[in-house]
């Protein structure tokens, strides 16, 4: 907790994110966005935790973030990426996908371009129909795929008016959240406990593939995708529950780990060193899990990475897979840390880069540790 | 009931003349809705009137976003206070909560300074009024939180109570810093106008080393009256003070203090400081002269700094008990019949008073949100100190003024998350209240809709979980999304509602002759046995997936268990009955003799049960499909029996 520094910013904070370094850029991420919740207003911010201006008046270390500019969002921001260096897509409680433009030079933000009611509910009765919630985004640049409470997904690609791609009915419960498996194809999880893959370049309106829990349909909150080894998936569930999925075989979860004890929202293996996994939950708590440890002693479960990775099974992060797909991770080989204690209230998002985690609350509190490794 | 303290606020609506017109009210839970009634008279003028409806709150701090840290930040501190249930004993005890206390007062501080940046850097003037009333109230929060402290809470004794209350007076009144700032950084501070003010404050205040520095300053400056500072200084140091941590005992210390007193009545008297009345005035404020202190009335500003300074000179050992009479006289003193106590002053009395429940009152009275007094109030119950006082209504005075705050949190559109769990600790009343705040939150997303029924789960409130289920599940039937109606319902396990939801996906399926939303009727699992007709409604899709995949048998099978299992709705038979055709007319034998007696049954079963009545309403569509349907069955029974007889005879 130490390492945390905490600012009360009087909204609850739905979505963090840190902006992306360019890739050639080896120093830590300095900016990053947040979005508000439940507030009469809500906002989207960026704030700042460079290096300049961390020395204050009185040469004493100023830890905490310091608020660049914020622009007021129509409705809850249900999700939020950065599309590039200045642009963030926002996804809203409306149905309005929005994309913001960070103007760095005088620090303000401006709408750059918006689909309004990009999800929405038709009433059988009345020609009127009305916005439904847009519950996930994630952006390939220049695409940006948005699925809501309608089960809808579009494809938008930015710079153009009207989406690409609509899958009307996709889903017949509220799809939750959204990530790029490949290119082409993207994954979605939806409430009742399904992961399902999408093929763009098929014209069918289906999935290509279903996986689900079995039997219970405890619904599925959030997704993520290993950063190198893109058959490896992660998915939070509303029991809390971390599940492990491996996309090449089965329909069901490699591993599935107790976690939490209430819904998990947010779920992000390390994009640099995917051997750590960053899971939140409305249970207040904010959960490391490390599987980098005991490598070095432990060759050998090095033969669980199956055929792919066995020619390169020396290298410390094809030794990870493994670790993340073996059938019992937590018996031995995984150290997990609840790095925000004490805390009652949701911990709604997260986001780590390089050495930087920061992560928001109902308590109307952000967090950033920026050393994460320390 | 009881007299009323003092006369309630009253609140002007605008644009509404009480006098001329009548008003109306509905109570809300934290917040009042006032609107203008119209009765219409006869031969009265018809005026327009007023179009608006009044939504008059009750707690407007609440909507401040400075003070939404202090309710964010506190709360945190509050539910760690309350887990921290009685597991230490004794010191470590009182340690504990003397530390939670000034996080209390910490997180008071915070807001205070932002809230004065916030003042300083706004432009707007009336903002900056309002901004710079926040701080003062806050401070004034801050002061009394601090003085509580260490009475009720720390329970500082005699010769150590003095240190705490001279700490306790330095923090708080810090005017006079800017002045004593001045003086030292001007060229030739003895000779600055405020120099002996800035020494007097420091004497004051009891800052002997301060004091003694700044002295020093014109003992240099000025050789003539070196020696005289020379006596003053070693007057100051020499003055005994209990230190935390030593062990001297207060008889002791009575002793060496008399010791000292009769020192500088000495030199008082044998006019060693005459010549100069700035340190003959010292000596006597030393002394603990009355007058000499009261004439530095503007130095101290307040009561309570004359009071802690006029015992610091002459009662340093002054017990707990003791401080009421010499707080009530000190107020006199400084007042002097100008002016009447304000409300902080009476607050603070009382507290010198260890009238705990009176401070409270007042507070509750003077302040204008619960914040404050809820919080105190909670702290000073941990500490053992209010459990004997019961009001005649509600449970007792720790709950009534949590309860009243969280409510305060739960009218608010963002902050209820946090009144949660104030209720939670509110062991009579607390569950009723959240019961019936948790149900007027607006749920306009799921995910807002998970967060609330999360906390209904959590503290076993079926009621309420039903309730919110069936609000999802409705609106998502109005939006035509029956699969997410139907994830709601079976969440609630509310078979009624479930049923109500298949009967739609029939309905469906009728009438455009295929399924929708089959990743969900394909995956209900065990959630299928919540109600028969959704168990109907699975099995029907099985019923269609086996058909698809030409498992004809295991269809047929489970088609006529549907019906001899009345698990289908005798609405449905006839559809069922047609779906039996194509299996009927098969070239291949699916249903047995004894499965086509069977469904023979059924269809007969089916007419029967008509009345004459209705019989005649039944249309020719209705007839045919009835005799096409006896047509194939009677061809199927044929051709099984042949069957049958062949294999048997084979």
């Amino acid at each position: 907790m130490e390492d945390f520094s905490a600012k009360f910013v009087s909204q609850k904070i739905s979505k963090t994110r840190w902006r992306p370094v360019p890739a050639a850029a080896l120093q830590p991420p300095e900016l990053f966005a947040t979005g508000s919740w439940d507030n009469e207003e809500n906002k989207i911010s960026v704030w700042s935790v460079g290096d300049f201006g961390s020395l204050g008046p009185n040469g004493e270390y100023q830890g905490e973030p310091q608020l660049l500019c914020d622009i007021r969002h129509h409705g809850d921001v249900m999700d939020m990426q950065f599309f590039d260096q200045e642009r963030i897509v926002a996804a809203s409680s409306t149905g309005n996908v929005t994309i913001f433009r960070h103007h760095q030079n005088n620090q303000t933000l401006s709408v750059n371009q918006q689909w309004e009611r990009a999800h929405y509910h038709v009433d059988p009765d009345t020609p009127f129909y009305g916005g439904a919630s847009c519950t996930g985004v994630i952006c390939n640049n220049p695409e940006i795929v948005t699925v809501g409470e309608d089960g809808r997904i579009n494809l938008f690609r930015a710079d153009h008016r009207e989406a690409v791609r609509t899958i009307e009915n996709a889903d017949s419960s509220t799809l939750h959240a959204v990530t790029f498996l490949r290119t082409t194809e993207i994954l979605t999880v939806n409430s009742i406990g399904q992961l399902k893959i999408w093929d763009f370049r098929q014209q069918r309106n289906e999935p290509s593939q279903i996986f689900s829990l079995t039997g219970d349909r405890i619904p599925l909150h959030c997704v993520d995708r290993h950063p190198n080894q893109q058959h490896i998936v992660a998915t939070g569930g509303q029991d809390g529950m971390l599940s492990i999925w491996d996309v090449r075989q089965g329909s069901m979860p490699v591993s599935l780990l107790n976690a939490h004890e209430a819904e998990m929202w947010e779920v992000h293996f390390h994009p640099s060193n995917p051997d750590h996994l960053f899971t939140c939950s409305e249970d207040g708590s904010l959960w490391h899990w490390d599987t980098s440890t005991d490598v070095s002693e432990k060759p050998s479960f090095f033969h669980q990475g199956g055929r792919s990775t066995t020619l390169l099974s020396h290298t410390a992060n094809q030794s990870v897979i493994s670790a993340w797909l073996s059938n019992n991770p937590t018996k031995d080989r995984m150290e997990i840390t609840n790095l925000v204690p004490n805390q009652t209230l949701s911990v709604n998002s997260l986001d780590v880069l390089g050495p930087c985690l920061v992560c928001g609350t109902d308590a109307e509190a952000i967090y950033v540790n920026r050393h994460l490794f320390a | 009931m009881e007299e009323l303290d003092v006369e309630p606020p009253l609140t002007l609506i605008p644009g509404v003349d009480s006098n001329r017109k009548q008003m109306c009210f509905a109570w809300g839970p934290g917040e009042m809705l006032v609107y203008e009634t119209l009765f219409p008279k006869e031969h009265a003028e018809k005026r327009p009137g007023c179009p608006n409806i009044f939504i008059v709150r009750k707690d407007q701090d609440v909507y401040s976003q400075t003070l939404r840290k202090l309710f964010n930040e506190s709360h945190g501190i509050f539910v760690g206070l309350q887990r921290s249930e009685e597991e230490l004993a004794g010191k470590s005890r009182k340690a504990q909560l003397v530390r939670v206390s000034k996080n209390y007062r910490s997180v008071i501080r915070a807001c205070m300074e932002e809230m004065h940046q916030l003042a300083i850097s706004t432009r707007d003037p009336e903002l900056q009024c309002q901004h710079s009333t926040q701080v003062s109230i806050l401070s004034a929060m801050e002061l009394i939180w601090n003085l509580c402290e260490i009475l009720f809470v720390e329970v500082v004794p005699a010769g150590h109570l003095l240190l705490h209350l001279l700490d306790w007076v330095r923090l708080h009144i810090c005017d006079v810093d800017s002045m004593v700032r001045e003086v030292l950084s001007s060229e030739n501070p003895s000779k600055h106008k405020d120099f002996w003010n800035a020494v007097d404050i420091f004497v004051l205040q009891g800052r002997m080393d301060d004091a003694r520095h700044l002295l020093s300053k014109e003992a240099s400056a000025n050789p003539t009256s070196m020696g005289m500072c020379k006596i003053l200084d070693d007057l100051m140091k020499k003055m005994p003070i209990l230190t935390i941590g030593n062990t001297q005992t207060l008889t002791e210390m009575e002793l060496k203090w008399q010791h000292w007193h009769e020192e500088c009545q000495r030199y008082l008297q044998d006019g060693t400081f005459a010549s100069n009345p700035h340190m003959e005035s010292i000596c006597k404020i030393l002394l603990g002269d009355e007058n000499t202190i009261l004439e530095k009335k503007e130095l101290m500003t307040t009561w309570y700094h004359f009071l802690v300074t006029r015992l610091v000179y002459s009662h340093p050992t002054v017990k707990p008990v003791e401080l009421r009479f010499y707080a009530q006289s000190s107020l006199n003193l400084f007042l002097g019949g100008e002016s009447s106590p304000e409300p902080l002053d009476s607050i603070l009395m009382a507290a010198f008073e260890f009238e705990i429940h009176q401070v409270i009152k007042e507070c509750s009275i003077a302040l204008s949100n619960w914040w404050f007094v809820a919080h105190l109030a909670d702290l000073l119950d941990h500490c053992k100190l209010l459990q004997s006082h019961n009001l005649y209504f509600g449970s007792n005075m720790r709950e009534f003024l949590l309860l009243e705050y969280a409510s305060g949190l739960f009218s608010h559109h963002s902050l209820w998350q946090l009144g949660v769990d104030y209720f939670d600790h509110c062991p009579e009343y607390g569950k009723v209240y959240l019961e019936l705040h948790i149900e007027r939150i607006p749920l306009n997303t799921e995910q807002k809709a998970l967060k609330v029924l999360r906390i209904c789960e959590q503290r076993q409130m079926h009621e309420q979980v039903r309730s919110i289920c069936k609000i999802m599940a409705m609106k998502a039937v109005r939006n035509n999304r029956l699969g997410s109606a139907l994830s709601w319902s079976i969440r609630a396990k509310d078979a009624a509602f479930a049923t109500l939801i298949s009967d739609r996906f029939l309905k469906d399926y009728c009438e455009r002759g295929s399924f929708s939303d089959l990743d969900l009727i394909d995956n209900l699992g065990p959630s299928m046995l919540l109600s028969d007709r959704l168990t109907f409604l699975g099995k029907y899709r099985e019923f269609h997936r086996l058909y698809g995949e030409k498992r004809f048998s295991e269809a047929a099978k489970l088609l006529l268990m549907l019906m001899t299992a009345r698990i289908a709705p005798c609405s449905f038979w006839m559809t069922l009955l047609i779906d039996a055709l194509p299996l009927l007319e098969q070239k291949e034998v699916i249903f047995s003799a004894e499965q086509t007696y069977e469904l023979m049954r059924c269809l007969e079963d089916l007419t029967a049960g008509k009345t004459d009545n209705q019989k005649l309403q039944v249309d020719d569509f209705e007839t045919t499909k009835v005799e096409i349907l006896r047509l194939a069955l009677a061809r199927n029974l044929a051709r099984a029996i042949v069957k049958e007889g062949t294999l048997e005879g084979s």
